[in-house]
């Protein structure tokens, strides 16, 4: 029985996915006119109804089981701009929303401004960023255009870097900077890319284009070419080795709100691209050695990230390498699907899905819960964390749950998602990348447990806090880390949900 | 070799030179200088592919605002300590990788079909409902209005982040990287009698962009450039960062923009669809509110974080 | 070879060009410069393909000489790149101020000294 808003919200039909995609956009415009310093009270009932959205489109897809379109202003692909929520979508616009919003709680007390208190210039940069963020991130996830998807990496990127040098120091200036370069040139290789796709087909619609490579007899060079340049540049803004640099600095630098945003949602957005380009533009690609490839750079993340989040002597430090590693598992997906047979490389999909969604929780709650704990100290070394878990119980209790979500302890979504990925592993008998993954979770286990022994170590001398964190914040936190933990409870119906649209990697045919 | 492919080749010839004095030139600020000619000779090669708004873009744009932006910039640098950078063997092998890359790009441009697919059909024959004859106008506010429409919003936070470079105590304060120069006669002269020209042309452009090659960026390109030089002379104030009134129109463009486009819903059957007949008008309208808010964000990116005054 | 592959090639030469510029330079704004020079190498690319996608409705004389879709894309991306320009700008000059270099060291994240933050 569905709640009347829900049902009138069913009945739009396309229309629908014009909410979540203006949404953001809207509040960031109202907001820059209306009063800075409201901001931060009202952007929170707009995530709010950013979060219904999600939950409405979701409806909508599980209910027809079958991806809705939309024609922009009414013109059809290959003149116009077309819109499409799958599976794939529903998820990102699920996750975008109950992070942003769990950090958009967070970070009322850090950027909050009193009523009757004068804008500053900290909070008004915060709300409209991460406003600005969201509104990339639902455009990413429900795009159908290279171009409009081009305009939406950028979105994500002019949003995202300032936040890293939001405190102002030199350090993480330089940081922001480096980030930026790095972006920057993912962009010009994706957008050089999207070029020469339009140069040998006419159009920059996925589906157009997917019909098109997929009915030609052999790839031509230009699309290898375009493929190529794409999935680079692309690396580069999801920072998978070697092109990762940037990230530790930049997420490690930036305030603890703005860094549950990065690490959770911000690098997600170029790999969902990733994901449309291989999964759903070439799939043939899968088959090749270049799939073997970005599985072998996805291994390499995932020692590099563990054994240098294990000699890390900060907190956020070691949490932003571990972000490092975890996105190195996603990337596990490429060769996994090729081999499988289709229903196999759906369970690879949707593994894969299942892993992003729990490290964006997990992530998310332990930058918020490590941005709690530095702020209480005055400082994130490890090894001076002495007693802080009987002086910040719930706050400890966040970040080790989160951890434990990571590691892949049952039923966390990493759990699942690993079993649903062994699968396949070991069906097509490639058991180096299950290898590949034991390594990793014997990697996540060992840091993490180096963190906890330093946090509960000292238990019954608690270290004098310079300043307590509020109990909501504490509470979001940890809220989040148990929905990571607690995310491989959910009905397989729900997990279905994730396949529609994927038709299963048919190679050498139409997708 | 006919006329037009010897024109053609000079100008491939010069950006190429100019490329590579960007590239290899020791002191940044003639790189800066070398970039500005590059950008309009680029302009020139624009209406040799006969792109005449894209020339315009990057004569206004990616030559003039952005060579100011870039030359503020290069004044500002500490002076550079020779040196530096990757040791003469990395560098060797770096540009080894880049010159397969260009190779391979050069090889993949050769490769594109004949008969080249093209979307200017489709275009032409869907030109009509939108009312514009400029085919590019049609294009950008008509087919693929939601790029317009993102992209005006992209400049949103682009701005915030630069805002957000300031000072803490500098937040109330004026943008400060267009220091006013100390009074010359000359460049007051010329902050006088240039911009009603420049503002005439601006909106020439928007105005003209509908049928003809111009529009709302370009306008608005040249608009800002106008209020720069006026600034710059020292005879306006730029506005404070939380000015309400500079707020506002900030963001009235592209919320006029959603809101013409949310009404397209019921008037026409989907966000961003223009209403039989209205179409023109319509697209008038977004073009000139946007041009307002369009030159305002360009000017302010221009201008800097707020300083506070010594 | 016609004109218009002369540009082609030109763009693609640009791209390389402005690839070494960006990864070899220790200096930030010749980075930004070297990026522009990509940016505008790959739209230049762009506006051969739209050139060669207007050749046949020239010879018709329908006026357009030039697929009218690349050139508005590349006019958004023209803005865009002045707008990451712009933040690339504001960013180095904010460094120089406050850092005092207008170059990007190799920082050691390892041996930062510890986390001194705001409230979290």
């Amino acid at each position: 029985m569905s709640p009347a808003w829900l049902a009138g919200a069913l009945d739009l039909g396309g229309d629908l996915l014009v909410v979540p995609l203006m949404l953001p956009v809207v509040g960031l415009l109202l907001g820059l006119g209306l009063g800075g310093r409201h901001l931060g009270r009202v952007a929170l009932p707009l995530m709010v109804l950013g979060l219904a959205a999600a939950l409405a489109v979701a409806a909508a897809v599980f209910k027809a089981g079958a991806p809705l379109h939309y024609a922009l202003g009414g013109w059809a692909p290959p003149l116009g701009v077309s819109l499409k929520a799958d599976g794939l979508s529903v998820v990102l616009l699920l996750t975008s929303a109950l992070v942003v919003l769990a950090v958009g709680i967070y970070a009322q007390r850090p950027f909050g401004v009193a009523p009757g208190a004068v804008e500053t210039r900290s909070s008004l940069a915060f709300w409209m960023l991460l406003l600005g963020v969201w509104s990339g991130l639902n455009t990413v996830a429900l795009g159908q255009d290279l171009f409009t998807l081009f305009v939406a990496l950028e979105l994500l990127t002019f949003s995202a870097v300032p936040l890293v040098a939001l405190d102002g120091r030199a350090e993480t200036l330089a940081a922001a900077l480096r980030y930026l370069l790095f972006a920057l040139l993912g962009s010009v290789l994706y957008l050089l890319g999207a070029v020469l796709f339009y140069g040998t087909y006419g159009t920059l619609d996925i589906a157009l284009l997917a019909a098109a490579i997929g009915g030609a007899d052999a790839v031509p060079a230009p699309v290898l070419a375009a493929a190529s340049l794409m999935t680079v540049g692309l690396l580069a803004k999801t920072a998978l080795f070697p092109l990762h640099l940037w990230l530790p600095p930049a997420h490690a630098g930036a305030p603890p709100a703005a860094s549950a945003v990065l690490s959770a949602l911000v690098v997600k957005g170029s790999f969902f691209l990733i994901l449309r380009i291989w999964f759903d533009l070439m799939p043939m690609l899968l088959t090749g050695m270049a799939a073997q490839i970005l599985g072998a750079l996805g291994v390499a993340a995932i020692l590099y990230g563990g054994l240098l989040a294990l000699r890390q002597a900060r907190l956020k430090l070691l949490v932003a390498y571990s972000t490092l590693a975890q996105l190195g598992y996603l990337f596990l997906i490429f060769p996994l699907a090729a081999t499988s047979d289709p229903a196999g490389s759906t369970d690879v999909v949707t593994g894969g899905m299942l892993h992003l969604v729990s490290h964006a929780l997990a992530k998310a709650g332990m930058f918020l819960a490590a941005g709690l704990i530095a702020a209480s100290l005055g400082q994130d070394q490890i090894s001076a964390l002495g007693g802080i878990a009987r002086a910040l119980p719930i706050t400890v209790l966040a970040f080790g749950l989160g951890g434990l979500a990571l590691m892949g302890l049952e039923p966390s979504g990493a759990y699942l998602a690993k079993s649903l990925l062994d699968g396949p592993a070991a069906a097509s008998g490639q058991w180096w990348w299950g290898l590949a993954m034991q390594a990793g979770g014997l990697l996540t286990a060992a840091y993490l447990i180096r963190v906890f022994y330093h946090a509960l170590a000292g238990f019954s001398h608690p270290p004098s806090l310079k300043s307590r964190p509020a109990r909501y914040q504490e509470l979001v936190a940890l809220a989040l880390a148990l929905g990571a933990l607690l995310l491989g409870l959910l009905p397989a119906e729900l997990l279905g949900l994730v396949a529609i649209g994927r038709s299963g990697v048919e190679l050498g045919g139409l997708p | 070799m006919s006329m037009a492919l010897a024109v053609d080749a000079g100008l491939a010839l010069l950006i190429l030179g100019l490329g590579l004095w960007i590239i290899a030139v020791r002191s940044s600020f003639a790189a800066v200088v070398g970039f500005i000619t590059y950008g309009l000779v680029l302009a020139l090669v624009w209406v040799r592919l006969a792109a005449v708004d894209v020339a315009m873009t990057e004569a206004a744009l990616g030559a003039g605002l952005t060579g100011v932006l870039l030359l503020g910039a290069a004044a500002r640098l500490p002076a550079e300590a020779p040196g530096g950078g990757p040791s003469a063997g990395l560098r060797v092998l770096v540009a080894v990788l880049c010159a397969l890359v260009a190779a391979a790009l050069a090889a993949v441009v050769l490769s594109l079909p004949e008969p080249a697919p093209s979307l200017a059909p489709l275009v032409a024959e869907n030109l009509p409902p939108t009312g514009v004859k400029n085919p590019v106008t049609g294009v950008l506010l008509a087919h693929r209005a939601i790029d317009t429409l993102l992209e005006t919003v992209v400049l949103i936070p682009a701005l915030i982040g630069v805002w957000a470079l300031a000072a803490d105590r500098a937040w109330g304060a004026r943008p400060g990287a267009l220091t006013p120069v100390p009074s010359s006669s000359a460049l007051t002269l010329l902050a006088q009698v240039l911009p009603p020209f420049g503002i005439l042309v601006g909106i020439h452009l928007v105005w003209a962009g509908a049928d003809e090659p111009g529009g709302k960026f370009q306008g608005a390109a040249v608009l800002a450039a106008m209020w720069v030089l006026v600034v710059m002379a020292g005879l306006a104030d730029l506005p404070k960062v939380t000015s309400r009134l500079m707020r506002y129109t900030l963001v009235l463009g592209p919320l006029v923009f959603v809101a013409i486009g949310l009404a397209g819903i019921w008037s026409a059957g989907a966000f961003l669809a223009l209403p039989e007949g209205y179409a023109k008008p319509l697209i008038v309208t977004i073009e000139v509110v946007l041009t307002l808010s369009v030159a305002l964000v360009l000017g302010l990116l221009l201008a800097g974080p707020p300083k506070e005054r010594a | 070879m016609s004109g218009v592959t002369l540009f082609g090639l030109c763009g693609a030469a640009l791209v390389g060009l402005g690839l070494y510029g960006l990864i070899c330079h220790p200096g930030v704004l010749r980075k930004i410069l070297a990026f522009n020079l990509i940016g505008s190498g790959v739209f230049l690319l762009f506006g051969v393909i739209a050139k060669r996608g207007g050749g046949a409705l020239a010879a018709a004389g329908t006026g357009i000489d030039s697929d009218p879709i690349p050139q508005a894309l590349v006019i958004t991306g023209l803005v865009v790149a002045f707008a990451a320009t712009a933040i690339a700008v504001a960013l180095l000059l904010r460094l120089v101020e406050v850092g005092g270099r207008g170059t990007l060291e190799d920082q050691a994240p390892a041996s930062n000294p510890p986390h001194q933050g705001p409230k979290p």
